[in-house]
Parts: C-alpha cells; sequence; structure tokens
C-alpha cells in the first residue's frame, strides 16, 4: 500500500470501525453500569444525594493536603499530563474540525506553536510517569502488562502528531496517516480499558458523593 | 550528482539520435530563439534540478550539442489539459523552448497528419529510432474493456507495449497516466490504470499534476537531453528534483498555519489577509510538486496565491481522498451518521447487557443456598 492509500485507509474505513467501537462500546459499558441499579433505601434521607454527588465530582478532584504531600509526584504530573491532553486533544484547529464534522459543534482554537508545546510538556509528563512507575517499587507491584499498554496507546497519538506536525521521518500523507492510526488504536482500547475511565470518572465520583451526600456526610 | 566533464560525455546515446541529425542548438537558432533566451531557460533548470549555478554553461554546452531527440507522445484516456499545458505557456515560452528543440514524431492532437498517416509517421519514427526515442504518455489505459479507447484499431495496452518496447526512456506526464487519474477515480468504469502498472520492466518517470507544470515537463526532457539517464526518482516514481518538497513545506503561507491563522470561507477576513487555506481543505501538507516553487503562467502565482486550497493533484487517488474542501484531518465518510447508528446500536446491546446481568442476578440470588453448621462440621 502506498501511503496514500493508508491515509485513505485511515481517514475512511479505520476511522468508521473505531468510531463503531468506541461509542458503541462505550455506551455499553454505561447502560451496563447504569443498570445495576441500586438497593432500595429505606432509611429516611439525612441530606441530598444530589448535592453531595456533585460535591464529590468537584471535591475528589482537588487533592487534599495530605495526600498531595505524599504523592506530589504522582498528581502533578498527572496533572500536567490530563490538562496537556485535553489542550491538544481539544483546541488544536485541526483537531476541532473533526470533533465539528462529528456533532456539528465548534469552538476557538489555540494558536498551534502553544499547543506543540503543550505536547511537548504532555509527552514529557507521561515519560516521568512511567519511569516513576519502573522505580518505585510499590507502584511496580501493582502495574500489569495493560497498564503498560495503556500507557503506550496514550503516548503513541501524541509523539505521532509531534512528529507529522514537525514533518520528520515519514512523507506528508504517510506522517498524518500514521498519526491517525494510532488515534484509532486509542479510540479502540478505549472501551476496553481503564481508559473507559475517561467517560466512568465523573459518574463514579458522583455515586459516591450521594452515597454518603443522602445519609448528610460529606466526602 | 555525478561530475560532467565535457558536453560529449554526457549524453552519448541522446547524440546520435535525432530524426534529422540536427542539434538542440541549432534547432533553436533555426527557430529564432536568443542566446539569453536560452541561458535563461539553462539556469532555470538548473536551479530547478537544484545544481549550483556554475552548472549553468554546462548544461547550455550539453544541450546545445545534443542531437533532437524523436518524441512520440501517446495520448490514452486523457482530456488534452497536459498538451495544453505545455502549449499554452506564456510566450516567449522558456519551455516551449525545450518542446521546439525536440523532434515530436507523433502526437495526434499537434501532428498535422491525420489517420493513416499519423500512424505510418510513428511506425516510422519508432523503426528508425528503435532503442533511443523518448515515449511520452499522458491518459491513463482501460483494462475493462479494450474498446473504450483504440487508436487506429489498436488498443491503448497493445500501443502502448509496442511504442515501450524500443524506447529509451519513457515519461508518463500527467496524473491520469502516471497513477490512473480520473479515469481511475472511483467507480473507474473502464478499469483504467497507470502506464507503471503495464510497464513494469523499465522505469517509467512519473511526472503527475492535473496538469502538470510545463517547466516540470521540459525539465524531465532537459534533464535526459543533458545526462542522457533518468533523474533520481521517489517512492512514487517523481523526479526528486520536482517532487522532492510539499506545498505545504514551501507554502508562503505557511507561518499562518503555524500561528493557527485560518481561513474559514472564501471571502471572510482571514481570506483576505492571506490566512492558511487548511480549513478550506487545503491539501497542501500531503502533496509533493513544484508549484509553491515555479508558480504557474511564467511565474505568476499558484493555486494557494491566488487562494484556493491546494486539491493534492500530484498525489495518488487525489480524486478520491475526501471532497476538495474538506479539512485533511476530517474522516472521508459521513461520520455524524455513523456514530448516531453506534449510539442505537449501543444503546440497544447495553440494555440487552444490562437485561442479561440483571437476570443471571436474580438468579444467582435464587439458587442461593444457605450454608448451614452442618455443612461446615467435619465428616459431611
Ligand atoms: S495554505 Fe495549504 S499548503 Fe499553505 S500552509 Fe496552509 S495548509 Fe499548508
Ligand atoms: S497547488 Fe496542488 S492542486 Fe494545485 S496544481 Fe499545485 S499540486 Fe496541483
Amino acid at each position: 500500500m502506498t501511503a496514500t492509500e493508508w491515509l485513505l485507509w485511515a481517514r475512511g474505513p479505520a476511522f468508521e470501525i473505531a468510531t463503531v467501537i468506541l461509542v458503541m462500546g462505550i455506551i455499553v459499558r454505561l447502560i451496563e453500569i447504569l443498570m445495576l441499579g441500586r438497593k432500595e433505601n429505606l432509611a429516611a434521607p439525612k441530606g441530598s444525594a444530589t448535592t453531595g454527588g456533585l460535591r464529590t465530582i468537584v471535591s475528589r478532584s482537588v487533592p487534599d493536603s495530605g495526600t498531595f504531600q505524599r504523592s506530589t509526584f504522582t498528581i502533578v504530573a498527572g496533572y500536567i499530563f490530563h490538562i496537556g491532553l485535553f489542550v491538544v486533544i481539544f483546541l488544536l484547529a485541526p483537531h476541532i474540525l473533526v470533533f465539528s464534522k462529528l456533532t456539528g459543534l465548534s469552538w476557538p482554537a489555540l494558536p498551534t506553536t502553544i499547543v506543540d508545546a503543550f505536547a511537548v510538556i504532555t509527552i514529557l509528563a507521561l515519560i516521568a510517569v512511567l519511569i516513576n512507575r519502573l522505580n518505585n517499587k510499590v507502584k511496580r507491584y501493582l502495574s500489569g502488562p495493560m497498564d503498560y499498554i495503556v500507557w503506550a496507546l496514550t503516548t503513541l497519538p501524541l509523539i505521532t502528531g509531534y512528529m507529522a506536525f514537525h514533518r520528520i521521518g515519514f512523507s506528508g500523507p504517510m506522517l498524518i496517516a500514521l498519526h491517525i492510526m494510532s488515534v484509532e488504536l486509542l479510540m479502540i482500547a478505549i472501551p476496553f480499558t481503564k481508559l473507559s475511565h475517561a467517560f466512568t470518572l465523573f459518574l463514579a465520583r458522583f455515586y459516591n458523593g450521594a452515597v454518603t451526600g443522602i445519609k448528610g456526610v460529606q466526602s | 550528482m555525478e561530475p560532467v566533464k565535457s558536453p560529449m560525455d554526457l549524453n552519448p546515446a541522446v547524440k546520435s539520435t535525432g530524426a534529422q541529425g540536427e542539434t538542440v542548438g541549432e534547432a533553436l537558432r533555426r527557430q529564432g530563439i536568443s542566446r539569453r533566451g536560452f541561458l535563461k531557460f539553462c539556469a532555470t533548470t538548473a536551479s530547478l534540478m537544484a545544481l549550483p549555478p556554475t552548472m549553468i554553461p554546462r548544461i547550455a554546452e550539453a544541450l546545445e550539442n545534443a542531437r533532437r531527440p524523436s518524441v512520440i507522445w501517446l495520448s490514452f484516456q486523457e482530456c488534452t489539459g497536459c498538451t495544453e499545458s505545455l502549449t499554452r505557456s506564456h510566450a516567449p515560452t522558456i519551455e516551449g523552448l525545450i518542446f521546439d528543440a525536440i523532434s515530436l514524431d507523433y502526437h495526434h492532437t499537434l501532428q498535422a497528419a491525420a489517420g493513416d498517416a499519423a500512424e505510418a509517421a510513428r511506425e516510422e519514427a519508432m523503426k528508425e529510432n528503435y532503442g533511443n526515442y523518448v515515449l511520452v504518455v499522458d491518459g491513463s489505459i482501460p483494462l475493462g474493456n479494450p474498446g473504450y479507447s483504440t487508436i487506429a484499431g489498436v488498443s491503448n495496452e497493445d500501443m502502448l507495449k509496442e511504442a515501450a518496447a524500443g524506447a529509451a526512456a519513457i515519461i508518463a506526464v500527467g496524473s491520469c497516466s502516471a497513477f490512473g487519474g480520473l479515469p481511475n477515480a472511483d467507480p473507474n468504469p473502464t478499469g483504467a490504470v497507470s502506464v507503471q502498472e503495464i510497464i513494469t520492466d523499465k522505469p517509467v518517470v512519473n511526472v503527475p499534476g492535473c496538469p502538470p507544470i510545463p517547466v516540470v515537463i521540459t525539465g524531465v526532457l532537459a534533464h535526459f537531453l543533458t545526462f542522457g539517464g533518468l533523474p533520481e526518482l521517489d517512492q512514487l516514481g517523481r523526479p526528486v528534483a520536482f517532487y522532492g518538497q510539499s506545498i505545504h513545506d514551501r507554502c508562503y503561507r505557511r507561518p499562518f498555519y503555524d500561528k493557527g491563522l485560518f481561513a474559514e470561507t472564501f471571502d471572510d477576513e482571514g481570506a483576505r489577509k492571506g490566512w492558511c487555506l487548511y480549513k478550506l481543505g487545503c491539501k497542501g501538507p500531503t502533496t509533493y510538486n513544484a508549484c509553491a516553487v515555479t508558480k504557474w503562467n511564467d511565474g505568476t502565482s499558484f493555486p494557494i496565491e491566488a487562494g484556493h486550497p491546494c486539491l493534492g493533484c500530484s498525489e495518488p487517488k487525489f480524486w478520491d481522498a475526501g471532497g476538495f474542501y474538506e479539512a485533511l484531518s476530517t474522516p472521508t465518510t459521513d461520520i455524524a451518521r455513523t456514530a448516531v447508528y453506534a449510539v442505537a446500536a449501543g444503546a440497544a446491546a447495553g440494555v440487552a447487557a444490562g437485561a442479561l446481568n440483571k437476570a443471571n442476578k436474580k438468579r444467582a440470588l435464587s439458587e442461593h443456598q444457605t450454608t448451614t453448621l452442618d455443612d461446615l462440621s467435619p465428616g459431611t
């Protein structure tokens, strides 16, 4: 296959397949979770489940000082690469065009050079958390092969995107094809791995908060 | 690049060729081309081929003394745009210089002879210059049914094979002959293929473009006349000298791309300010051609300079590479519709899976047996 054929495949059939797997996979997961239901709570509510749930979504996103002191690196590096991923994925003009083709929505982009800087910082942060994971006995013990696969699937699109923007290593069509295909791998993996936390995270936090909220306890 | 010693060393093959035995220099003088015009062409060719200026006199000398090569130009499934590109280039035509200097022995649009006389001319030129003529092809070749395109009752495939056998060099001019082009676009009703899909035992120089830049066509001819051999080619068979850089990498609008300043429509402020045309579908980042360097219409401008995104015309399958006005990063299919179906299918599958989980849970509960002390006592 020539570079052009790879690019056409990546932008056409492959993107369709990846989208179907991602969308179907996530929806199935969410519905399954929601249909698990909750046991009827017979106790008189002492507080609001909704308020508690919403509060926890925010409060669990802010580390408390004790945790922060114990795991400063994990939290700082984690925040950096998550914010970096958000900026790179959602604020680069060519990416916004994909989302608007999908949803019809559009929003302003950041200058390409700034997104580029975010990409570099994100890659560095991801490398740092990997090194930390390998060097930290407890983290290494807790890590399975899937954790490393998931790390690679997240980092690959950043690297191929950086190469495509700076046009390193391959021809123009091939670079873009490689970048899109690496994103497609990630899309396919999301519903089946812990990467699905991107879609379940806030639901889970809300649930935790609601359980305690209804008991009148803050979490 | 190997050192060039004397013009004679450059291209012995071409020297002995030529229908009239006339040299390129003689032919040009006969047509009233000034020395200055000729040197200007040599300079353009040198810079296009990325040769140092010191090579200009050598190119001039080699060209001047090269025998006029016999050129046979076959036109298959094509629109004549490539020939138009070459012959309608501006006067005094720098690129026309070389074109005038060759002995164009067969070209059914340009030659005066028609019918049997024309075919006889082709056969004669092929016989006389066997092994030495340059074969230029424009248009794609239908393999679906030879009847889709024939010349004097001969199928395109047969004529190409016959002419290719005795050619010293084969140049596929235009995207149709280089990659299949428009006739090959989905659903390819004629089964159109490129020259290199039929001629596999000889190198084919691809000069794609829809149409190709005239000076690139003649630059390749000039290279053959000057150096005898074929120029260095890329993976797609295109001369690296002309197709080595992408439009995007040489585009004067690139700073706007880097800054993220894009025209959103053809008449907004960004368009007036000359911002990057990426959002309007520019294929510059994936297109390798010399437009941004040589420009068109005697160096006047090129499509992006005129405010239109690059269509990617020098790349294979550019007709099928999504809409011309759809951004390069976006999917080529109707992804929104796919996503809606996926949501619906996902919802159905999710509800089914959820119901199954519930049923399993219920069954587990009903089948649950309470453990008694007896179960735990030893001996049971
Ligand atoms: S107009 Fe096209 S070729 Fe020029 S910088 Fe923008 S995307 Fe690249
Ligand atoms: S700018 Fe692009 S589409 Fe236009 S002629 Fe050049 S390569 Fe072809």
